[in-house]
């Protein structure tokens, strides 16, 4: 049997210590190769694609991005890990995760728990986004693209809005266009605090309106844009969704 | 309130020290005054000029009578309940019949001294049924149930952290558990029972050690107390929460070092105790913060009154706490 190719991302040194030696005590019964650490979880997203690895063994509970958040950017590979997550103490992860038939391990992790769950993910598989985006309770801070072997992820709060097109959504900040593979109406449920409608194609920050424009009429009827911050491109508001921006621009 | 701290939980005669009784004696007695005055006057004109008539007999009175069971409150905390009370009615009527004497004469003189043992003894009901309130089972109740409680989530990884250091530096997981015994010592122990600054001091030092194994260079813990009075009687594990919050709220979550201050020191006859960490706005969804605090704020009321506080805030881009309480050591007569 070939070495299991396992990466560790756990921020406290002496957690990535322990799987390290666990991962040496069942060596005889599982081979395993750690083919990469991460201290936190966007170093993870950003190391782990190169690494080859099969098997990720990752803490939910990580500075800059969650262990729950990371698992589903790392679902976008075409190779993605199969992750097994570990956690001290998280009721509310672990309750998700039961439901969502999902991996787990509990610190302090026991030998032979990790042999059990190494084989399981071995059988498995990679680890699928739709169980990870159910079991995560809470809106992601970064949307992704995957690469051939990098993850591109960019900071919500840089998206000025989403745009459907034929099969893609382009998502653009005020620099760059990104395509990304996922639907207008998951994103508008998603983020629905920051993001809202102003078309049928269409999804704007809220933050990042600056204003009405009034277009050209169209049988008699105005038609009106939404000026962006930042951005000379105006977007055209739908007859439908006019009453709903007014009215929420008259309560900023 | 004085009886919680006594076992059995007798009734005590109210500390005439404390700024709670003190200022429910204030309010009560005037409170009284007013009373009177709307049942005897016939219109409000009259129940102000009748309340105003009163209080200028009465303020004086009254604010002799605080003074002088201000003075006396370490004799009276010495007798039992029974015989406290009596003394307390003693003093008042005392004060009482020699201002009467010395401003009006003889003339209604055992009217004055009626009135004021009524009010005395209606006040020391009052501040037994108080004391009632916060003391016996249920003060103690809820001092079990607000007893700090350490995150679940510190202890399986500081266990985790001991797993690892097990095999490549036993001296320093031998050093951990202690640290770790020592602390559930504490956590385990009789929460109503008051301890040394000093002792809460090491305490906080060795949670600092274990949180300093698990997060290594991450976290720097700068510590100022040399003005830190160690003799000073706290309620136990005041302030490993506010370490511990610093810590959750403002190390763990951000990827740099990150710096928690922690300042003891004596103001006069007050301690202050003031935490400061990193302040990352987004992350204050991580539950516990408030309840932490809430439950100090309690605690602090229970044991202190009026005389302490907690105060948060957010100053220069740090969250900053800060408790205040009353300077006692065991010397003193509350000890």
């Amino acid at each position: 049997m070939s070495e299991l190719a396992v990466f560790i991302a756990d921020d406290e040194a002496p957690a990535r210590g322990r799987l390290r030696e666990l991962l040496d005590d069942i060596a005889q019964e599982i081979p395993t190769r750690v083919v990469g650490e991460a201290r936190n979880g966007l170093e993870a997203v950003e190391r782990l694609p190169a690494s080859g690895a099969q098997v990720l063994l990752l803490d939910i509970q990580m500075p800059g991005m969650g262990g729950i958040e990371v698992a589903r950017h790392l679902a976008r590979l075409p190779q993605p890990p199969a992750v097994v997550f570990v956690t001290a103490h998280d009721r509310h992860a672990v309750e998700a995760f039961e439901l969502n038939a999902l991996d787990y391990l509990l610190k302090p992790v026991r030998a032979e728990r990790l042999a059990v769950a190494l084989r399981k993910a071995m059988a498995a598989g990679p680890t699928a986004a739709e169980p990870l985006a159910r079991a995560a309770g809470q809106a992601r801070e970064y949307l992704s693209a995957a690469e051939r072997n990098r993850i591109l992820l960019v900071p919500l709060r840089d998206v000025l809005f989403f745009k459907a097109e034929l099969k893609y959504v382009t998502l653009r900040t005020r620099e760059h266009e990104h395509l990304i593979e996922e639907s207008l109406v998951a994103l508008e449920r998603e983020f629905a605090d920051k993001f809202v409608r102003i078309h049928r194609n269409c999804l704007v920050a809220k933050s990042a309106i600056r204003g009405f424009e009034r277009a050209a009429d169209e049988d008699d009827e105005p038609r009106w844009l939404v000026v962006l911050d930042g951005l000379d491109e105006k977007l055209p508001i739908s007859r439908r969704q006019w009453p709903t921006l007014r009215d929420l621009m008259a309560e900023k | 309130m004085a009886s919680i701290r006594q076992n059995d939980y007798p009734d005590a005669v109210p500390d005439f020290r404390n700024l709670g009784v003190i200022a429910r004696v204030l309010v009560g007695v005037n409170l009284l005054a007013l009373a009177a005055a709307l049942y005897s006057a016939s219109s409000w004109p009259q129940v102000i000029e009748q309340f105003i008539a009163a209080a200028a007999y009465l303020e004086p009175l009254l604010l002799g009578g605080v003074v002088l069971l201000y003075a006396f409150a370490p004799l009276l905390a010495r007798l039992a309940y029974w015989p406290g009370c009596a003394a307390v009615l003693g003093l008042v009527l005392l004060l009482a019949a020699v201002s009467h004497l010395w401003w009006l004469g003889a003339a209604g003189v055992l009217r004055t001294l009626v009135l004021a043992a009524l009010v005395v003894t209606v006040l020391l009901g009052y501040l037994r049924l108080l004391a009632k309130a916060y003391s016996p089972a249920l003060a103690e109740a809820r001092l079990q149930a607000l007893q700090a409680r350490i995150r679940p989530h510190f202890l399986f990884n500081s266990l985790n952290a001991v797993l690892a250091l097990i095999r490549r530096d036993p001296k320093r997981a031998e050093r951990t558990l202690e640290d770790l015994a020592d602390l559930f010592r504490t956590l385990m122990s009789d929460g109503r029972q008051f301890v040394r600054l000093a002792d809460e001091i090491a305490l906080l030092e060795r949670y600092a050690s274990i949180e300093q194994l698990r997060l290594g260079e991450r976290l720097r813990v700068v510590w100022e107390l040399d003005g830190a009075p160690p003799d000073a009687l706290l309620p136990p594990l005041l302030l490993q929460p506010l370490l511990e919050n610093a810590i959750y709220h403002g190390v763990e979550p951000g990827t740099d070092a990150g710096e928690v201050l922690v300042r003891i020191e004596q103001r006069g006859q007050r301690v202050l105790a003031r935490v400061e960490n990193p302040y990352y706005p987004e992350y204050q969804h991580r539950a516990g913060n408030r309840m932490a605090q809430a439950n100090i704020r309690e605690r602090l009321q229970l044991f202190f009154d009026a005389e302490a506080s907690l105060e948060t805030g957010v100053r220069n881009g740090r969250y900053v706490v800060q408790i205040e309480l009353p300077y006692r050591s065991r010397g003193a007569r509350r000890a």
